[in-house]
């Protein structure tokens, strides 16, 4: 942390407060001024921790399998957050958080901290500052972040930006939602999980997924592993473990950590612009008559939204 | 940054204390308060005051709402208060639905909790009731 400067919130959460780490992220959700600050003060402290995501189809069992694993965890001593997301409605803006029902710790267990997230209209199966609640977490000293994202049926893509590891999890018989799911698989997964292995067809999707991966993008080093578990009648859970500290070895042998968490950070960097543009342009478009009559062009069709752009890009940049 | 905090919406957590193993009730307040534009954390059932009181500070919510029809209100209720107000958290507004006598309804309400809505009642009631109780709490 940056001494002496950092808000007594933030020297709260690397002490191992609880109720400082919990109002911090409802901070950060809430995009309240008082976030930037621990944001700012905790980020040297983060990038330490593994992010472990798990996404995959509606009701394939994330949850249950993050309850599980936080127990094997548990038992080795080890630490872990867990951030569960949902969606949010595009009605109400409400929304129902329901994958704290999945989860069973001992209430008076210090060692696991666990919030659930509204997606709050993101798109891509995490909310917008998933990440920045990930780091919140990694600062906080738990050596695990386990995060769940919505599970919509799609790839929830966004996961790539955050985890350093993703876990996709599917069930037998998902046929058609693989097969649907299949374009953006290989981007998302460094480990596949079939769960509900103790209903039939586990074996045959576990091949299926195989030869998938044999036609997918040939790593030499790394080969996606193919885990098959169950958390009613618990198994493959330590091989699903192994199977993500083994690609999180990988990451370090063969520097792609440092490579993937650059590409991560830029990314990050570049949408924080682009959003605060976007926002200083629409603002700008609404009061400024210029720009008003720019709109009028290309209502008119006597200017096309193209040369309209660049027009106003250029004159972003002349006024700097 | 712009803020947004102003827009924040009310985070609510839904739970079951006691041993009592049907949830429909606590679901469709969960799904009103949603409609309602709340972010509602459901816990489920058969949760005990200290994993209520845990997962209220963690999701650090502005509301807790109790589901009940076990009848074991009058020893899990005061609980979960005493848990709360220990851990410094007494501010955070308790309601609390199910069957529930109306003796034991204003014992409760003398002791903290602070609404208790019986079999009757609308979701309209609860809704308007739930976000009264959340505002003044942030
Ligand atoms: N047969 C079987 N059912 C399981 C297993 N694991 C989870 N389930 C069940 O699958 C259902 C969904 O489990 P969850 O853990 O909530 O799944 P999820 O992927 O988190 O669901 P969403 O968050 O709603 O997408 C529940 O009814 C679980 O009891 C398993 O190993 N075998
Ligand atoms: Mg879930």
């Amino acid at each position: 942390m940056t001494g002496v400067r950092a808000p007594p919130a933030a020297r709260a959460i690397v002490r191992g407060d609880r109720r400082a780490l919990a109002r911090a992220i409802t901070a950060v959700e809430n995009g309240s001024p008082e976030a930037d600050p621990i944001l700012r003060a905790l980020y040297p402290n983060t990038g330490r921790a593994p992010i472990v995501g798990f996404t995959g189809p509606l009701g394939v069992g994330k949850s249950s399998l993050i309850n599980a694993l936080v127990g094997h965890l548990r038992e080795s001593g080890r630490t872990v957050g867990v951030i569960a997301v949902d969606p949010s409605s595009p009605f109400s803006g409400g929304s129902v958080l329901g994958d704290r029902i999945r989860f069973s710790r001992r209430a008076d267990d210090d060692g696991v901290f666990f919030r659930s997230m509204a997606s709050r209209g993101a798109v891509g199966g995490v909310a917008g500052t998933t990440r920045e609640v990930a780091r919140l977490l990694d600062a906080a000293g738990f050596d695990l972040v386990l995060v769940e994202t919505v599970g919509s049926g799609q790839v929830d893509i966004a996961i790539r930006d955050i985890a350093t590891t993703r876990v996709v999890v599917l069930v037998p018989h998902l046929g058609d939602e693989v097969q649907t799911l299949k374009a953006g698989l290989f981007e998302i997964a460094d480990v596949f999980c079939v769960n509900k292995s103790d209903l039939p067809g586990s074996e045959a999707a576990q091949r299926d997924l195989m030869e998938l991966v044999s036609l997918g993008p040939k790593h030499a080093e790394y080969r996606i592993p193919i885990v098959r578990t169950s958390t009613f009648q618990p198994s493959g859970l330590t091989e699903l473990w192994a199977a993500v500290e083994s690609h999180e070895a990988y990451l370090d042998r063969s520097g792609e950590r440092t490579t993937g968490e650059r590409a991560r950070l830029t990314q990050e960097i570049v949408g924080r612009v682009r959003d605060r543009v976007g926002v200083e342009l629409a603002a700008r478009l609404e009061r400024d008559a210029t720009l008003r009559h720019l709109i009028d062009q290309v209502v008119a069709r006597t200017l096309d939204p193209r040369s309209a752009a660049e027009r106003l890009y250029r004159g972003r940049s002349a006024r700097r | 940054m712009p803020s947004k905090a102003k827009t924040a919406p009310i985070r609510v957590l839904i739970a079951k204390p006691g041993l009592d193993g049907h949830d429909r009730g606590a679901k469709v307040v969960a799904r009103a308060l949603r409609d309602a534009g709340m972010e509602v954390i459901y816990a489920g059932l058969r949760q005990t005051p200290e994993e209520i009181v845990r997962a209220a500070l963690e999701e650090d919510v502005d509301l807790i709402g109790l589901s009940i029809l076990s009848g074991a209100h009058m020893a899990l209720f005061p609980k979960i208060l005493a848990l709360l107000k220990k851990e410094h958290a007494g501010r955070i507004p308790v309601f609390a639905g199910g069957i529930i006598p109306d003796e034991d309804a204003r014992r409760l309400k003398k002791a903290g909790i602070r609404a208790i809505f019986g079999p009757g009642t609308t979701l309209d009631e609860i809704v308007r009731t739930a976000q009264g109780l959340a505002r003044p709490a942030r």
